[in-house]
């Protein structure tokens, strides 16, 4: 007969595991299906992005920035060149500004629909995966159709965009959303408001307000405890004064503010958010002009800094850029939302369940390329 | 068709009496056998053509070369069961190797002899003991022991976990799912399952078939806690958590590959297989005609018993594309707080019912 042993068991989740969403690894500590620690260990996906950048001329790094949150690319595209164009002192035409907000918004979606479905996996739902991909498919018709490209666009260049818009494009858009729009109830039925999904989420993992802001969270999760911060309404870039849209924020439907469902249908209304901004976007979209106008002769921009964060569908995407006056950045730093996230996973998944804690990791939406760059 | 009677048409039944019963019983088990397995490759195409209508896509449809490529994909589950049996068999290094070798046939064979008193028509049963239900509940659940030696010797985590789990969760549904036979038991006074079926003839209420599910309130609770603890039983989605694919990668048989892992996968549809069809004898009639009086002859009662079992496992696969899976506390509340009082509250109540109308 051997010893009765008390300890707590060390599992490691990943790097290849089903639901660590990419090549993710968590040392878990356990004591039967009570989780006591988390250790995430991440670099599985490194691919040394900021050194290239040093090593590339400015308009280089465009596809670089394409595979770092490769869920949601064009709102990658969209920060670099946001910050590059502020850097320089470019003024793109009105036509480029529309196109780019109706892609970032587009593009929201479609990594919004991704979340939720993989999300819905995590939990142990496959159907309603195939219904938002079924879904999402469209929106990358919609890309291939304008820049050839369905995943890494590379569409958004420093003072312009590499295609103008196809024949058609505003009618193709217009179909999508009419036939979107009444789908987002489909999902709503069919998961959001599914008694065992909302017991499996509603008050686990609580992500109380004042812990998501010193860990620096933001995006979805931070919105998602309640806390209206956007930085599309907060720090206005782009065109996005313009539009009339809200921030929906979670209000603890169903559980607790914070909790994984929160998380959940706060991402569900962003949806409903953007197509609303695209709806208006493309009742003004100006019918013509030239989108490689303002694109410059050669990017050299002059010395010296600048820090400029865009909300990507993750949250607060911000690129730091140096320029020391050569055609080549002296650095580029890039703040992924999806680390920070990643980061409080342990604060709040401490003391659940296994089961919770795939539940946790997978409400936080994070994206391995997007963390490890 | 009986062992017994089959006992008594050998001439040599005198002499060899070991013999005699060990071909009888060789003469049952090979059609059950070959019934489990051609009954999963129907299921298992059924559950890709329904889960694929579900989805919002096609499913298998013959595109391809080689043995999937026939008309409407109908060969896909037959190339599936060639490609596990071509598969290499990796037994990992570190395993308990006697264990490991022996654990899938253990959970097979817990599925496999329950077919033995399921009641397919009027005549065709194989053997119809005094105590068939009490019989059925118990070999049903050795299933588990073949479970907890897969995921003990895979000398896996994943494993570890999936076995506990599942150890749990099937000991714990064994309970509100005998409490609710014992209704039917009380109002049938046989544990025969040919007797509980010949209980249900006629009709009830003056246009009902006389099914103990329609015989009072009280035995729709039974009904809806046996599906349901049944379904739990099965390792099915929303109770899948044993094998949790998106938490403990595939539980007990994580380390599992080819023809091992298919015994596993077989077990699972002959499980559904059994918990469908007691739930069939012993809440809807069974062989018995959904109109009482005619269509009523043994071939007829074949159908009406397959008919009824197929569209109790379609609800199971319609379960499985539905729902979100429980977490692994919730599903023994589940159990425990709601399942059990409810299903001891349900044998008092049907008890009173009897006594008052009955």
């Amino acid at each position: 007969m051997g010893v009765v042993q008390g300890d707590q068991m060390v599992l490691n989740i990943g790097p290849q595991h089903p639901s660590t969403h990419g090549v993710l690894r968590l040392k878990v500590v356990t004591d039967g299906e009570i989780v006591s620690d988390i250790t995430p260990i991440i670099g599985y996906l490194h691919r040394c992005f900021e050194k290239h950048c040093e090593n590339s001329t400015y308009e280089q790094v465009i596809p670089y920035t394409d595979r770092c949150d490769y869920i949601a690319s064009m709102n990658n595209n969209f920060g670099y060149v946001v910050a590059m164009e502020e850097l320089m002192e470019i003024k793109v035409p009105e036509r480029v500004e529309y196109i780019r907000v109706i892609m970032a918004e587009l593009n929201r979606i479609a990594s919004h629909l991704l979340a939720l479905g993989t999300y819905g996996l995590d939990v142990g739902a496959f159907t309603p995966f195939l219904y938002m991909f079924r879904d999402r498919e469209r929106i990358l018709d919609i890309f291939e159709l304008t820049c050839g490209a369905r995943l890494l666009y590379n569409y958004m260049w420093i003072g312009g965009v590499s295609h103008d818009l196809p024949v058609g494009f505003v009618e193709t858009v217009y179909n999508f959303l009419d036939y979107f729009e009444p789908k987002v109830q489909e999902y709503n039925d069919i998961l959001t408001y599914n008694k065992i999904f909302v017991e499996r989420t509603a008050d686990v993992g609580v992500l109380l307000p004042e812990v998501a802001i010193s860990f620096g969270v933001s995006g979805p999760n931070l919105r998602g405890s309640g806390v209206k911060w956007d930085i599309r309404k907060d720090e206005p870039y782009s065109i996005y004064e313009r539009f009339d849209f809200d921030v929906p924020v979670g209000q603890g439907l169903v559980g607790t503010t914070g909790d994984c469902w929160d998380r959940f249908y706060v991402r569900v209304l962003e949806i409903i958010e953007s197509t609303k901004v695209l709806r208006q976007a493309l009742k003004d979209i100006p019918a013509t002009g030239d989108v490689h106008q303002a694109l410059p002769k050669k990017i050299r921009p002059p010395k010296g800094s600048i820090y400029r964060r865009t909300e990507s569908p993750r949250g607060d995407l911000g690129y730091y850029i140096i320029s020391d006056g050569s055609p080549q950045p002296y650095r580029v730093k890039m703040r992924s939302p999806a680390f920070t996230a990643l980061s409080v996973l342990n604060e709040i998944s401490r003391g659940w369940m296994l089961s919770d804690v795939i539940a946790v990791l997978g409400s936080l939406d994070i994206v391995l390329g997007e963390i490890d760059r | 068709m009986t062992v017994d009677q089959l006992i008594d048409w050998f001439p040599i039944s005198t002499t060899w009496p070991g013999l005699t019963f060990l071909l009888a019983v060789l003469i049952c088990a090979v059609p059950v056998f070959l019934f489990i397995a051609v009954y999963a490759l129907v299921v298992i195409y059924g559950e890709l053509k329904i889960s694929s209508f579900m989805q919002d896509k096609v499913g298998p449809m013959g595109q391809g070369v080689g043995l999937h490529a026939w008309r409407w994909g109908l060969l896909q589950p037959v190339a599936d069961a060639l490609k596990l049996i071509l598969k290499e068999d990796i037994i990992p290094a570190s395993a308990d190797k006697k264990l490991f070798i022996l654990a899938p046939f253990i959970v097979f064979i817990g599925a496999f002899i329950a077919f033995s008193a399921l009641p397919f028509s009027q005549t065709l049963i194989i053997a119809d003991m005094n105590i068939g239900v009490f019989y059925i509940l118990a070999v049903s659940s050795l299933g588990v022991i073949g479970l907890i030696m897969a995921g003990w010797s895979s000398n896996n985590k994943w494993s570890l976990y999936g076995a506990m789990r599942s150890a749990a969760q099937i000991i714990s549904y064994e309970i509100p799912a005998a409490l609710s036979i014992i209704v039917v038991i009380m109002l049938t006074s046989t544990m025969s399952m040919q007797g509980i079926i010949q209980y249900q003839s006629g009709f009830i209420w003056g246009f009902l078939p006389n099914w103990l599910i329609f015989n009072n309130p009280f035995m729709f609770v039974a009904f809806f806690i046996f599906f349901i603890s049944g379904v739990a039983e099965c390792n099915r989605t929303p109770f899948d958590i044993p094998e949790a694919e998106s938490e403990l990668v595939a539980g007990a048989f994580t380390e599992y590959s080819g023809m091992r892992y298919a015994f596993f996968f077989l077990s699972e549809y002959a499980n559904m297989f059994v918990v469908a069809g007691v739930a069939v004898t012993a809440f809807l009639g069974g062989w018995q005609s959904p109109i009482p009086g005619i269509f009523n002859s043994p071939a007829w009662g074949l159908w009406w018993f397959m008919s009824k079992t197929m569209f109790l496992i379609f609800v199971m696969i319609w379960f499985r594309w539905t729902f979100p899976r429980l977490r692994v506390d919730q599903l023994m509340s589940i159990c425990w707080k709601g399942f059990t009082p409810i299903a001891l509250m349900n044998i008092f109540c049907v008890g009173i019912w009897y006594l008052i109308l009955g």
